[in-house]
């Protein structure tokens, strides 16, 4: 899974050719507890990096999602907002937040790979 | 340095994430997360320790009874031993101090506070009765709530009798041959008992009980069991700028107590007749989104009217819920409102409490 990036405000993002897929990684969720609502970005609006792209509110709080790169959206996953206990199901899989057609190819550079990032979660969760 | 409870090794032992709440280091959740504890609690029996709250013993004979009703406004002279109330400490203009549950008992009165407010509850309490009374906050006590359909059951396989007691009603049994007092009461909208114990003998009852089916639970599904029972919060949804009539908690006052003394008892009954400006309410929204405390509240007409004083999602009802306050003129059941979430205006309705409906055994009419 080389393809899979990761952002310290814990998105992964998964790239097939210039369209990146990204949701919030199983670390976030466990951090999150139950999520019971979910908010996208509208299809056709474009994200700039680090930007606000969506929320997740647990029974607890709301979090920001933020976007790891900027681009347009050109999808958006209704599965977890008609059904938001799929996020703590399967985060990194079927509940996916939105899909991207990536800006800038360079802004991939920032992130990290899943060695760097299950260090920097268990670093952050300590 | 946050207090620990007696049972603080043995939430530990069963995976409890831990935050400080007034002052103690208490379960937010365990393992199982707040949805799967909140909806076991509604099925089952859950656990939960609330010994961070105020136990507060006064003793004393017949002019107890006299000089409290001069601080609580219920008619403590109809109370029988061990039955209990729900009531508040208010101060001259009738905001609540702290909202709690006082029970008659042979020797004098508990009364149950709120953790963040006992220390200044007592000051009031005392202040207010002199020296002539012995008050003892007591901290060698810990006090467990089971709660949930199941609760009797479990209970009354440890300690037998206590599926007699009637709601609101308590009496002293025995754990192992140590005294231990218990009510049939509590604060989820579920059917259940609040168990005082010592200390030193809290982990051990708990451990008893956990051998049944019945699971710990932490402070966050304690919040939205309450929310859906239409229950509040003192510090979110009451306060000193509140006062029980504009919470919607008129029935709390004692009838024959609206033409007698007590702090805030004129406001109180200029409230009760003449009506109040603001008003608590019940507020669905009409999609999943959740409307926290402090969210502003809109008219139809776009009138800011209000402010939400809690909001969650209910695991039981499957809905995002609400409660809090509108000017009275938007009070009615079913009035359009809408809530500013993140910028937008989320359309939203006022509703009745509860949301979930509750599992009371009837004994005394008190709700």
């Amino acid at each position: 899974m080389s393809d899979v990036k990761y952002s310290k405000e814990h998105e992964w993002l998964k790239l097939d050719g210039d369209v990146a897929t990204i949701g919030i990684t199983k670390h976030a969720t466990e951090m999150l507890g139950d999520i019971v609502f979910a908010e996208l970005p509208e299809k056709g609006s474009s994200v700039e990096k680090d930007g606000t792209a969506g929320v997740v509110e647990s029974t607890k709080a709301a979090s920001d999602v933020y976007t790891p790169v900027s681009g347009e959206v050109i999808d958006a996953n209704q599965i977890i907002v008609d059904d938001p206990s799929k996020i703590n199901a399967d985060p990194e899989g079927e509940a996916w937040f939105f899909k991207l057609k990536i800006k800038d190819v360079k802004e991939l550079d920032t992130l990290m790979n899943k060695d760097e990032y299950d260090k920097f979660a268990k670093e952050s969760s300590q | 340095m946050a207090k620990k409870t007696s049972l603080y090794n043995l939430h530990k032992k069963h995976g409890a994430k831990l935050v400080e709440f007034a002052g103690y280091e208490m379960p937010i959740q365990y393992k199982d997360g707040i949805i799967q504890e909140h909806k076991f609690t509604r099925s089952n029996c859950g656990i939960f320790d609330v010994s961070h709250m105020g136990q507060l013993f006064i003793y004393g004979k017949e002019n107890l009874t006299k000089d409290l009703e001069n601080i609580f406004p219920i008619d403590l002279k109809k109370l029988s031993v061990n039955q209990s109330k729900y009531s508040f400490l208010m101060n001259e203009n009738a905001g609540i101090h702290d909202d709690l549950i006082i029970t008659k008992i042979s020797e004098g009165y508990l009364i149950i506070l709120n953790a963040a407010c006992k220390e200044q509850d007592f000051k009031i309490i005392k202040e207010k009765l002199n020296t002539v009374y012995d008050l003892q906050l007591k901290e060698d006590l810990s006090l467990i709530a089971l709660q949930g359909p199941e609760a009797k059951n479990v209970l009354e396989a440890k300690i037998e009798g206590v599926s007699k007691l009637k709601f609101m009603n308590g009496g002293n049994f025995k754990f192992l041959d140590k005294n231990i007092f218990i009510t049939r009461s509590g604060y989820t909208g579920e059917d259940g008992f609040e168990i005082s114990i010592e200390n030193n003998h809290a982990e051990k009852f708990v451990e008893e009980i956990l051998k049944k089916s019945a699971k710990l639970i932490g402070l966050g599904a304690r919040d939205t069991l309450r929310m859906e029972a239409g229950l509040c919060l003192y510090g979110n949804d009451i306060d000193k700028n509140t006062t029980p009539i504009e919470a919607n908690l008129k029935w709390a006052i004692s009838k024959n107590r609206i033409d007698t003394d007590y702090p805030g008892s004129k406001i109180i009954k200029k409230q009760i007749q003449s009506g109040v400006e603001k008003i608590r309410v019940g507020i669905k929204p009409e999609s999943r989104v959740i409307a926290r405390g402090n969210t502003k509240i809109f008219s139809n007409d776009d009138k800011e009217i209000g402010k939400i004083t809690s909001g969650t999602f209910g695991p039981s009802v499957d809905h995002s819920i609400a409660m809090g306050y509108v000017d009275n003129r938007y009070s009615d059941l079913n009035t359009k409102l809408f809530l500013e979430v993140r910028g937008k205006k989320i359309p939203a309705n006022v509703c009745n409490l509860p949301f979930y409906k509750k599992n009371y055994v009837k004994g005394e009419i008190n709700v």
